[in-house]
């Protein structure tokens, strides 16, 4: 069974969502244990493929074929579709299995029943198994199916308070725009089919030449992904979505976002790889920098609590862009700075997952015990939840990147990185960071200190399961980043910086 | 030159389809756009696969060593119809939640989440 | 709706019943299949609902919901049949079991016993298609009546 588990990773949450409905009718408890056994299973799968693939290199899963390592059709052309899990794949699906761990749980105790739980359930298990379907996969028009896949499911979840005027606003205006970017994305798909007759993505890296189709491809590819990876100047939905969704829900919508942005460097570096020149990068860094820039100084005009923790989700896409974009800039070159503004980046993923869900969670604390995240409202909610402030405290700070916590650690390799490019780059970062922090402290002072302020309602002890195991994987992350970022960041940054001819020979090669 | 029309007539679909959703205003309307854009986007995919003089790849009382056209767009385009019809009632639904609200359809009007 | 519309649509309906059978059972012969015949299946329906009000199929709504999920679990259990070999492997085709015709290449007068699991994940995405776009018709067609002012 454990050859199978890729395939697992996807099918299983496929036929979880599924089953949801049906079992909520036979007992509310029986879906309740049935969503956590479907989330144990695909986050062991996770661990397992990372584990081989870390030990033994490329795994490849062909779906349908004799023997799950039949690539190739008799004639040379790869003909199936299949999963190729190099080590960045491998760690998008550890980043996706460790937050939906601490999210559903939160999400069983946070959704009340008469607001369609079994609904929010299914939509969230989807959303899993399309997250899934996009890391793994290997094949162009399945990573769109994906794609889209996630679009559905995500506009799902962020509309599903119906009975506000907010919610479906957010979601209208998020469908259209994920909706839009799948069509580019379906365009580029298209002209890349119409040149080379393929699909499989380590085919079309193999010829691809840097024609006049191939560049009207890769525009369109990055217009439909820079549409769902919310960089500035088309940010505009995230901050709507990532605070009209259930806050349980929102960490999830998040390692959307991010599998997203894995999905733009799949297809820019493996890919796009040899026929880029330089040109696309300093695009990817401008963008980087704009929507760092943008959405920290939007945050600050926020009353939201929970929109104000959305723009800072929104910066961190962008650190994560000038992070490898940097490394997209010296890919003739490679010189070092590169690999390590990639590590940063990609390092910056996970921390990113770990800070901006506990920070959504704790936001979901808040308004579970106070029914309201206006911050002309809150006050005083320290002495009355204390777990809360402090978690709090330690995601903004690691937001902001102050050592010894995790954001330092992967920021300190992005700065490095983009300072030896250009100055300005690592100049502008810090000083983002620094403004974010500012409105982080105003947003806590606004909702944790002041007078003491009634607190009538006790949380779930399953809330503080699910913050203390961010908590404590911040702290782990910040203080011991040094076997993370060698086991597991670098092989990942490296299958992305010269691991191209690796992913094309086990591909084609055999 | 006569060969592209298909493409062209694609391209100008989706033209449509994106100024539509630049210059209107009803949610409808936004909608409908959507829809233009999809449609041309599905014809560009299906219009790829043509093989000059080839039938419909149907084995089926097919006639002996017939030129068959390439039915691999043609799933493709029907993958994306489908998905097209998913986001197209998910927009609709919440354009009607949105007009319950509201009690307009005009984008401009809907203004709750600002800034 | 008039008298006309009701009586012409008792008759349309297991007409386009069939017919959406006829696709979904024939897709892997003939042009069709799951999505092409539960769409079609379910315009009968969505006939139905506009020439005789949505109060006539409301009690239905879990009926369609339950048959929905059935399809989608069938879909993807149909998948882990062939977990014996790969994901997806199409473990019926050629076996001499339930559609296991072997098939024979180039044009030929099509047997409808062959494509082993094809046929049985056309069902399935039938059935899951047209509880899923009747469902949708019906939805909205409530959702009309109650904000009726």
């Amino acid at each position: 069974m454990s050859i199978h588990a890729p395939i697992l990773a996807i099918a299983v949450p496929l036929l979880g969502g599924f089953a949801v409905p049906l079992l909520a009718r036979i007992h509310k408890k029986i879906r309740d244990l049935w969503v956590l056994v479907v989330v144990l299973v695909v986050a062991a799968c996770a661990g397992y493929v990372a584990a081989h693939v870390l030990k033994e290199g490329i795994w490849i899963y062909v779906l349908g074929a004799r023997n799950p390592q039949e690539t190739l059709a008799p004639g040379g052309f790869p003909i199936r579709i299949m999963l190729t899990a190099d080590a960045m794949s491998a760690f998008m699906g550890i980043i996706a299995g460790l937050i939906v761990l601490v999210a559903f749980p939160f999400a069983l105790k946070y959704i009340p029943e008469e607001e369609g739980k079994t609904l929010s359930l299914t939509l969230g298990v989807l959303l899993l198994a399309g997250i899934m379907g996009m890391s793994y996969t290997g094949d162009l028009f399945n990573f769109f199916v994906f794609l889209e896949v996630t679009s559905i499911a995500a506009c799902g979840i962020i509309g599903f308070r119906t009975w506000t005027g907010r919610a479906p606003e957010a979601a209208f205006k998020t469908i259209l725009l994920f909706g839009l970017s799948g069509l580019f994305f379906l365009l580029a798909v298209a002209f890349l089919y119409g040149e080379y007759g393929a699909l499989n993505l380590a085919y079309l890296a193999a010829q691809i030449k840097g024609s006049m189709v191939d560049r009207l491809a890769l525009a369109l590819f990055l217009a439909g992904l820079l549409i769902k990876v919310a960089a500035a100047p088309v940010h505009f939905w995230a901050p709507d979505a990532y605070g009209e969704a259930p806050a349980a829900k929102t960490p999830l919508l998040v390692v959307n976002t991010q599998v997203s942005l894995y999905g733009l460097w799949r297809i820019l570096f493996t890919v796009y790889g040899g026929a880029l020149n330089a040109g696309v990068g300093w695009l990817v860094v401008s963008l980087g920098l704009l929507t760092m820039v943008v959405a920290s100084f939007m945050a600050l005009a926020q009353t939201d609590l929970g929109r104000l923790v959305a723009y800072g989700a929104v910066s961190q896409i962008g650190y994560m862009m000038l992070g490898v974009g940097v490394g997209l800039v010296t890919l003739s070159g490679r010189p070092d700075y590169g690999l390590v503004a990639m590590k940063g980046g990609i390092f910056h993923m996970l921390n990113d997952a770990l800070t901006i869900g506990l920070l959504f969670l704790c936001v979901g604390a808040v308004e579970w015990a106070k029914g309201t995240r206006d911050l002309r409202e809150l006050g005083g909610l320290g002495h009355g939840l204390p777990g809360v402030a402090l978690c709090f405290l330690l995601a903004a700070l690691a937001l902001a990147g102050i050592p010894p916590l995790n954001g330092f650690a992967s920021k300190i390799l992005i700065y490095e990185g983009s300072f030896r490019l250009s100055p300005i780059l690592g100049a502008v970062a810090v000083l983002a960071s620094i403004f974010l922090l500012a409105v982080f402290v105003r947003a806590f002072q606004g909702a944790f200190l002041g007078p003491k302020a009634e607190v009538e309602v006790k949380l779930p002890w399953g809330f503080f399961l699910s913050l203390g195991v961010l908590a404590v994987g911040i702290l782990v992350l910040g203080l011991v980043p040094g076997f993370f970022v060698e086991e597991l960041v670098t092989p990942a940054a490296k299958a992305l910086w010269h691991g191209r001819a690796l992913y094309l020979a086990a591909v084609l090669g055999g | 030159m006569i060969g592209n029309l298909p493409f062209v007539v694609c391209m100008i679909l989706i033209a449509l389809g994106l100024w539509t959703l630049l210059a209107k205003r009803n949610l409808i309307k936004l909608v409908i756009g959507m829809s233009l854009i999809e449609s041309g986007v599905n014809l560009f995919l299906v219009s790829l696969g043509y093989v000059h003089g080839g039938i419909p790849p149907i084995y089926t009382y097919a006639p002996n060593d017939a030129l068959m056209v390439l039915p691999t767009p043609q799933a493709l385009t029907l993958t994306s119809i489908v998905i097209g019809v998913a986001t197209t009632a998910l927009m609709l639904a919440f354009a009607v939640v949105i007009y319950r609200h509201k009690g307009t359809l005009d984008a401009r009007k809907i203004r709750d989440l600002r800034g | 709706m008039t008298v006309v519309v009701r009586t012409i649509t008792r008759i349309v309906l297991p007409i386009s019943l069939v017919l959406g059978g006829y696709v979904v059972m024939h897709g892997h012969l003939t042009p069709g299949g799951g999505f092409q015949g539960g769409a079609v299946a379910a315009s009968g329906l969505a006939l139905v609902i506009v020439a005789f009000g949505a109060g006539r199929l409301a009690g239905r709504k879990g009926l369609f919901s339950a048959l929905e999920s059935l399809g989608g679990v069938a879909f993807a259990a149909l998948g882990f049949l062939g977990l014996g070999v790969t994901f997806f492997a199409n473990v019926l085709a050629g076996s001499g079991k339930l559609f296991g015709h072997p098939v024979p290449y180039g044009p030929n007068s099509g047997d409808l016993n062959t494509g082993g699991t094809l046929p049985l994940m056309s069902w399935a995405v039938g059935f899951k298609v047209l509880a899923g776009l009747s469902a949708v018709v019906l939805l909205f067609a409530l959702f009309g009546g109650e904000s009726d002012r």
